[in-house]
């Protein structure tokens, strides 16, 4: 087997999330998210828009700030990835800060567009490399975007999955509960279950999340790296170091 | 007579009276960062910040060096580098009010502005937080909906001034703006807009129509000066990159009162104003 880094097992992983769809948007600083998008791009037998707002190159939008959201409220973006400080077991995010607001003990840099987003897109994954109890909690100190909508209240889409370093999970929004879909290499689900903060339900045995194959590698290292390289040198230049 | 005559920095930023509502763009779309750091030398006072929709360096020196009293913002963070130092201090020690909000609704406050409307409703955002904490959002019951359907309205976003930076102007004063048309936004939506420009095009874009695309005219336009790199350290569009090297060194020099004070004194030159 080839040897696989972290960061290109999460960026398979996360392109395995991505069902068959029209446009994949990534947010601003997100190297990982966007090694899927563009990955799965390249792998798709039908034409994917792929948007990096971090990019001069794949961000097409020439009529302001707004368009991002006034496309994704029309439906146009079908895929959208977003963090969280805190992410909780009902999938709500937290990106504004820890304690009680406005009475903060810890100051995050804010929301963003993810309370919007978390609605508008229908096929929303949640992206957090760090899967500890301090990330991934039991309630979330301050809810930017919330996991699940009461009924009547007009909602697309919202969190399908969260895929972290250690595993993948998916999300079911009528039980608001996350279950456990795969594990990674080398990880146990015993760990996982330590270093959640939340209850999820687990199958009798997880399977280990699928490595990426040689023909994937060969991809993110060549076509994507070279993308990637334009708007992440840093990134891609630790990731995929070109041959000397 | 149409011609304009650009004005100095420092004249540019008298226009900015204290206590203002002033609406500043992301670093993707040309932040001022040369009038900011003049702004900071005239002792500017009480400002109440706009980031449209969020900020970096800019709003982080403005907060820093006591120009803000209140800043609405989605983020404001460093990105890459980290946390935005002065934000992060001022916001635990509630030095400066934050008005939390998230990208769409600041777009959609001035869009309604740029209508003269009182508010746009927005679908989304409802079980946030943020709508706790935003008594100016209002939920209502969609009026258009044979059945119940919340939906919230944002109210429109008025700047007295919108402050940006820009690649040029022409002799008549418009101001090209490319495809970033988040600053045309802003400045609709603003009863003052002044600009920054790295040069003067000698002519009209309107002579030209693929220019024309992408001109701000002038009447929405009260001064411009002309600062040379005037994004720096940020980049701007299609003129240069950011300097990566000092905004790592920013975020970690920042990081202390003292570290920020000397920066401010080195890189703005308050040592000088204050003498």
């Amino acid at each position: 087997m080839t040897e696989c880094r972290p960061e290109e097992l999460l960026a398979a992983t996360l392109a395995a999330q991505i069902p068959d769809v029209r446009h994949i948007a990534v947010g601003a600083a997100s190297p990982i998210p966007a090694a899927a998008a563009l990955l799965h791009q390249a792998r798709s037998k039908e034409r994917v828009h792929v948007t990096i707002l971090h990019s001069r190159r794949y961000n097409s939008f020439t009529d302001g700030g707004r368009e991002l959201f006034d496309a994704a409220a029309q439906g146009r973006i079908d895929v959208f990835f977003l963090g969280g400080v805190q992410i909780d077991g009902e999938a709500n995010i937290n990106l504004v800060g820890l304690g009680e607001y406005p009475n903060l003990t810890q100051r995050f840099p804010g929301s963003f567009g993810s309370p919007y987003m978390a609605f508008v897109v229908p096929n929303v994954i949640l992206f957090r490399e760090e899967h500890s109890p301090r990330t991934l909690v039991r309630k979330v100190d301050f809810v930017s975007a919330p996991g699940w909508s009461p009924e009547g209240v007009w909602r697309r889409g919202g969190p399908r999955a969260l895929v972290t370093g250690l595993a993948v999970m998916t999300f079911d929004a009528p039980r608001r509960r996350f279950r456990l879909t795969s594990v990674h290499p080398g990880r146990t689900t015993e760990e996982v279950r330590n270093a959640t903060g939340f209850d999820f339900d687990m199958p009798d045995r997880a399977p280990t999340t699928a490595v990426p194959d040689a023909v994937t590698l060969g991809l993110l290292r060549s076509e994507i790296a070279a993308k990637l390289r334009e708007f992440y040198p840093d990134f891609a230049a630790r990731v995929f170091p070109v041959p000397a | 007579m149409s011609v304009f005559a650009p004005i100095s920095l420092d004249d540019l930023v008298t226009q900015v009276p204290d206590g203002a509502l002033l609406a500043v763009p992301a670093d993707y779309s040309g932040a001022p960062m040369a009038a900011t750091r003049a702004l900071i030398r005239r002792g500017a006072r009480n400002l109440r910040l706009v980031t449209v929709p969020q900020s970096t360096l800019q709003a982080d020196l403005l907060i820093g060096a006591g120009c803000v009293t209140e800043v609405e913002t989605a983020a404001v963070t460093l990105g890459e580098f980290g946390i935005a130092p002065c934000f992060t201090r001022a916001a635990l020690a509630k030095t400066v009010r934050v008005i939390d909000a998230t990208c769409p609704a600041i777009h959609a406050g001035l869009q309604a502005a740029e209508k003269d409307v009182p508010f746009l409703p927005l679908r989304g955002i409802l079980g946030s937080d943020l709508v706790k904490h935003r008594p100016d959002w209002k939920t209502v019951d969609n009026p258009m909906a044979a059945s119940g359907d919340p939906i919230l309205l944002i109210p429109a976003i008025r700047p007295d001034v919108a402050l940006f930076h820009a690649p040029m102007a022409d002799r008549e004063g418009n101001v090209w703006i490319g495809r970033r048309r988040e600053l045309a936004t802003i400045a609709h939506a603003s009863r003052t807009t002044l600009v920054t420009v790295e040069r003067i095009h000698d002519g009209s874009f309107f002579d030209d129509e693929r220019l024309a695309a992408g001109a701000l005219p002038a009447f929405y336009i009260q001064a411009i000066a002309i600062a040379e790199r005037g994004a720096a350290p940020v980049g701007l569009f299609g003129e240069y990159e950011p300097d990566l090297d000092h905004l790592r060194a920013y975020a970690r020099e920042a990081r202390t009162e003292a570290g920020f004070r000397a920066y401010l004194a080195r890189e703005v030159g308050t040592a000088k104003a204050a003498a």
